[in-house]
C-alpha cells in the first residue's frame, strides 16, 4: 500500500475544526463588482449545533456565484438562509444579517413572504406542485394575486422559453406537470423561480438527482441565465462549478475559507488548503 | 466444493425459514381464509335473495284427513319425527308415516306451502308430510291462480267468474280468467270489478279487482312468464313503496332513505374531518397534546355505535331539536318537529360516528405530501394557506377521498344508531320532494339496514319476510358497492388529474 502523506496545512483546518473563526481569503478582483447579496457576519445554529461561523459573502449582481465544500460544510444552510427557508423548522437560531440589494434580510419588521417573492429557488429534487404546466409557471404571479389571463400566457411562455423547455412542452401546457421527465421537471422549477423575475436565483445542487443529458442542458441553462440574473449556486460537482460559475466560494466546517474568480481559485488559489480540496486529497 | 468463500468455509444453504418459503404460504393462507369468508358470504346472500322473486310452482295437496292445502311451495326438507310426533297420529298415518321411515333413513319428507288467504285460513304457512297426502292427491291444477294482494298476503284459487258491478260478465275459470286479465288491476282497475274465486275449501271468495296486484296462472307459466313475472316484481320492489307490514311491495323509500342519509352524513363529516386533520397536521405544534388529541381520536372509531346513537338522541333530537322547537315550531307543540328523530339528526350522527375515519386518513394523505412541495411553495412566496390550498390539498385528494370512501361504507351499514335517531319501519313520506321547502330535513326516513332488521326480527309473518331480508341485503350490499365505485372512479379521475401519468 502507498504511504499516505501527511495532511497538508494542519493549522488552519484544525482551528476551522476546534471552531475558531478564521478570516476568509477573499480575492481582491471581488471589490470591483456590484453587490446585490451581502452576506455578514452570519451565524447559524440547529439547536446548540453550531453549523454557520460568522459568514461574511458578498454576492455580484449579475453573476453566477458557486459554494463548494464537502458534505455538512454548511453551504446548503446558508443557502436557505438567504430566503429565510429556515424559518420552517424549530430550534434555529441565528445571528448577523444580509441585505438584498439594501434591504435587510433578517432585521426588525421583515415580511418574509414578501421577501421570498424577491428571490427563486430550485431545490435539489425537482418539485413541481400538482397542477398543469402553465400553473406551475405562474405559481408565483397567481398566489401574488395575477388574474389576467393575457398577462399569464405571456409570462408562462417567457419563463419557459427562458429555461429552454418551451419547444418541448409549449403543446401540452395545460397538462400535468407530473407527467414530465425528472430533467424536465426541474427545467420546469426553474422556469417556475425565474417566472416572477428574483433579484437573486438560489440553487440547492440542481443537478444532483439527473443524468448528465439534462445535467448538461441544465447547465447550459445557468449560463444563458448569467447576466440577466444573480445566480447562487451549491454544488458538490466541482466540475459543474468551474464550468458554470464566475465566482467560487469553497466552504468548509461552517466558514467560508477561499472565495474568489473561478478561474484563478481552481487554477491558482491562495490557500493550500483549497489546492488541497479541489483536487481531491481531501474532503 | 464448490461454494468455498475466501476464508475457506462452505456457505450454508438457506434454510426454507430464511428463504421466507413458509411465509409466502402463511401470508397466502390467510388471504385465501378471508377471501373464503367474505365470498361465501356474499354468494350465500345473493343465491337466497336473487331467488326470492322467481315464481314457485303451485302445489294442491289433498290430505287423509280431508283438508286440501293449495299455496306455492317454499321449502322443502327431511325431518326426524320423535316418538311423540308419531304417537299423535292416527293409525292410518302412523302406518304410512313408519313405512315412509324404514324406507327413508329414519327420516321424514315436509313441504312449506304458503296458503295464504289470511282472512279465511288464519294462517299464512302449513307444513305438508308427504305421508299426509292421500294417494294421487298431489296434484298441480292448470287454472289454480296465485293473487298478490293490496292487503292479506296472497291468493290462491281457482277463478269461477268475472263480475261487474254485481253482474257476472264472464262465467267459467277460462273466460273469467281471460276477462281478468284483459283489463286493469290494482289502483287502475274501474270501481265493481270483482274476481270470484273458489278456494282450496271449496268456499266462494270475491276479490275487487282493484285489491289485486299481481295475478298469474302458478301452473301455467313458461321460462319468458316466468322470467318477465320476476322483472315485474323486481321493479315493484325497487319502485314501490312496501305493504303488509314491508314483507311484501317495494323497499323504493328505504333505498331512498339510505342513499340521501350516506351522502348528507358525506357532505356532513368530510369538510369537518378534512379541517380537523388539517388543523392538527399543518398548524398545531406537534407536542404531547397533539398526540393525545390523535389518541382520542383513534379511540373514539372504537366507540359502539350504538352509544353515538344515544348522544344524537340526546344532544342532536332532543337538546338542539327541542329548542329549535321552542323557538321556531311553538304553535305545534307538544309534537315535535325536530324535537325527534329525523334525516337530518340521523346523517349528523353518523358523521360523528366516521369522524375519526376522515381524521386519520385525511392526516395520513396530508403526511404523505412531500415536504420539498412544501418548501418550493413557500419559495415561491406563498403563504401557509396559499401553500395548502394549491399544493397540500389538491396532492392530498386522493387520500381525503379514501376516507372518504371508508367513512360511506362504515356508514351506510350502520343500524344502530339509526334506531335511535330517526329511522323507522314504514316513512312513506320522503325527504326529498316536490312540496316546498323540497329538502325536509325533519322528517324520519326508511333505512335499508334497518328494514332488514326489522324484516327479519319484528315482522308478524316471518316466512314471507326471510326471503326478503335476504333481497333487501343483497340490495344494500349492492348500493354500497355502487356508492363506493362512483366514489373511486372520482377519485381515480382526481389522481390522474393532479399526479400525472408518469408515476
Amino acid at each position: 500500500m502507498e504511504e499516505l502523506q501527511a495532511p497538508p496545512a494542519m493549522d488552519r483546518l484544525s482551528a476551522l475544526a476546534a471552531g475558531t473563526v478564521v478570516p476568509a481569503e477573499i480575492h481582491p478582483e471581488l471589490q470591483d463588482e456590484e453587490m446585490i447579496l451581502e452576506v455578514a457576519d452570519f451565524n447559524l445554529s440547529y439547536g446548540s449545533k453550531q453549523v454557520l461561523f460568522d459568514v461574511n459573502l458578498p454576492v455580484p449582481r449579475g453573476k453566477v456565484t458557486a459554494l463548494i465544500g464537502p458534505s455538512g460544510c454548511g453551504k446548503s444552510t446558508l443557502l436557505r438562509s438567504v430566503n429565510r427557508m429556515n424559518d420552517l423548522i424549530d430550534n434555529v437560531t441565528i445571528t448577523g444579517d444580509m441585505s438584498l440589494g439594501g434591504d435587510t434580510v433578517y432585521g426588525r419588521g421583515v415580511d418574509v413572504i414578501e421577501l421570498r417573492r424577491r428571490m427563486g429557488m430550485v431545490f435539489q429534487k425537482s418539485n413541481p406542485f400538482p397542477m398543469s404546466i402553465r400553473d406551475n409557471v405562474t405559481y408565483a404571479l397567481q398566489i401574488n394575486g395575477e388574474r389576467n389571463r393575457a398577462v399569464l400566457n405571456e409570462v408562462c411562455e417567457t419563463a419557459l422559453r427562458g429555461a429552454a423547455l418551451w419547444d418541448e412542452v409549449h403543446d401540452r401546457l395545460d397538462e400535468s406537470a407530473l407527467g414530465m421527465s425528472g430533467g424536465q421537471q426541474q427545467r420546469l422549477c426553474i422556469a417556475r423561480a425565474i417566472a416572477a423575475e428574483p433579484e437573486v436565483l438560489l440553487m440547492d445542487e440542481p443537478c444532483s438527482a439527473l443524468d448528465p443529458i439534462a445535467t448538461t442542458r441544465v447547465e447550459e441553462l445557468i449560463l444563458k441565465l448569467r447576466g440577466d440574473y444573480t445566480v447562487l449556486i451549491v454544488t458538490h460537482n466541482m466540475q459543474q462549478a468551474s464550468r458554470v460559475s464566475d465566482y467560487t466560494a469553497f466552504m468548509y466546517l461552517g466558514q467560508v475559507v477561499e472565495y474568489g474568480p473561478t478561474a484563478k481559485l481552481f487554477t491558482n488559489p491562495l490557500l493550500k488548503e483549497t489546492e488541497d480540496y479541489i483536487t481531491g486529497r481531501f474532503g | 466444493m464448490a461454494n468455498l468463500n475466501s476464508l475457506g468455509y462452505s456457505r450454508p444453504a438457506a434454510s426454507m425459514l430464511a428463504r421466507g418459503e413458509p411465509m409466502v404460504w402463511l401470508t397466502g393462507a390467510g388471504l385465501v381464509v378471508g377471501l373464503l369468508m367474505v365470498v361465501s358470504l356474499v354468494a350465500f346472500v345473493f343465491l337466497r335473495g336473487a331467488v326470492t322473486f322467481w315464481p314457485a310452482t303451485v302445489l294442491r295437496a289433498e290430505l287423509t284427513s280431508g283438508i286440501v292445502a293449495q299455496g306455492e311451495v317454499t321449502r322443502t326438507e327431511s325431518f326426524t319425527p320423535d316418538a311423540s310426533f308419531l304417537s299423535a297420529l292416527n293409525a292410518a298415518d302412523r302406518d304410512r308415516a313408519e313405512q315412509e321411515i324404514k324406507h327413508g333413513h329414519g327420516e321424514l319428507k315436509r313441504r312449506l306451502v304458503r296458503i295464504g288467504n289470511f282472512e279465511i285460513t288464519g294462517e299464512h304457512f302449513m307444513w305438508v308430510e308427504d305421508f299426509r297426502i292421500a294417494p294421487g292427491g298431489e296434484k298441480y291444477p292448470e287454472w289454480l291462480v296465485v293473487l298478490e294482494r293490496m292487503s292479506w298476503g296472497r291468493f290462491y284459487g281457482t277463478p269461477v267468474a268475472y263480475l261487474a258491478n254485481g253482474e257476472v260478465v264472464a262465467d267459467g275459470p277460462a273466460a273469467a280468467w281471460a276477462a281478468f286479465e284483459a283489463g286493469d288491476r290494482g289502483e287502475h282497475a274501474a270501481e265493481g270489478l270483482v274476481l270470484r274465486l273458489v278456494t282450496s275449501g271449496g268456499q266462494l271468495s270475491d276479490i275487487e279487482v282493484s285489491e289485486i296486484v299481481r295475478g298469474y296462472r302458478g301452473n301455467d307459466l313458461d321460462w319468458a312468464d316466468k322470467l318477465s313475472l320476476y322483472v315485474s316484481r323486481w321493479h315493484e320492489y325497487l319502485t314501490a313503496e312496501p305493504r303488509e307490514a314491508n314483507s311484501e311491495g317495494g323497499v323504493f323509500p328505504a333505498i331512498f332513505g339510505t342513499i340521501v342519509m350516506t351522502l348528507g352524513m358525506t357532505i356532513l363529516v368530510v369538510p369537518f374531518g378534512v379541517m380537523a386533520a388539517l388543523y392538527l397536521r399543518e398548524y398545531a405544534r406537534q407536542g404531547w397534546l397533539t398526540s393525545v388529541v390523535r389518541i382520542s381520536i383513534n379511540n373514539l372509531a372504537g366507540v359502539p355505535s350504538i352509544v353515538f346513537g344515544v348522544f344524537g338522541m340526546g344532544f342532536f333530537s332532543y337538546l338542539v331539536g327541542g329548542s329549535i322547537d321552542a323557538i321556531f315550531f311553538a304553535d305545534k307543540l307538544p309534537n315535535p318537529t325536530f324535537g325527534t328523530g329525523g334525516i337530518m339528526w340521523a346523517s349528523l350522527t353518523l358523521a360523528l360516528l366516521t369522524l375519526p375515519v376522515v381524521i386519520v386518513a385525511t392526516e395520513e394523505a396530508l403526511a404523505a405530501v412531500p415536504s420539498s412541495m412544501r418548501e418550493g411553495s413557500f419559495a415561491c412566496g406563498a403563504t401557509k394557506w396559499q401553500t395548502i390550498q394549491r399544493v397540500v390539498l389538491p396532492r392530498a385528494l386522493p387520500g381525503i377521498m379514501t376516507g372518504a370512501i371508508l367513512a360511506m361504507a362504515r356508514g351506510a351499514g350502520e343500524v344502530a344508531p339509526l334506531m335511535l335517531v330517526g329511522a323507522v319501519k314504514l316513512a312513506p313520506e320522503l325527504p326529498l320532494d316536490m312540496t316546498f321547502p323540497f329538502f325536509h330535513p325533519e322528517r324520519s326516513f326508511m333505512h335499508l339496514g334497518f328494514h332488514i332488521y326489522d324484516l327479519g326480527f319484528q315482522s308478524q309473518n316471518s316466512e314471507a319476510a326471510k326471503p326478503m331480508v335476504f333481497t333487501t341485503t343483497m340490495l344494500l350490499m349492492g348500493i354500497v358497492l355502487f356508492l363506493n365505485a362512483a366514489a373511486i372512479w372520482l377519485r381515480s379521475r382526481l389522481t390522474r388529474k393532479f399526479s400525472g401519468s408518469k408515476f
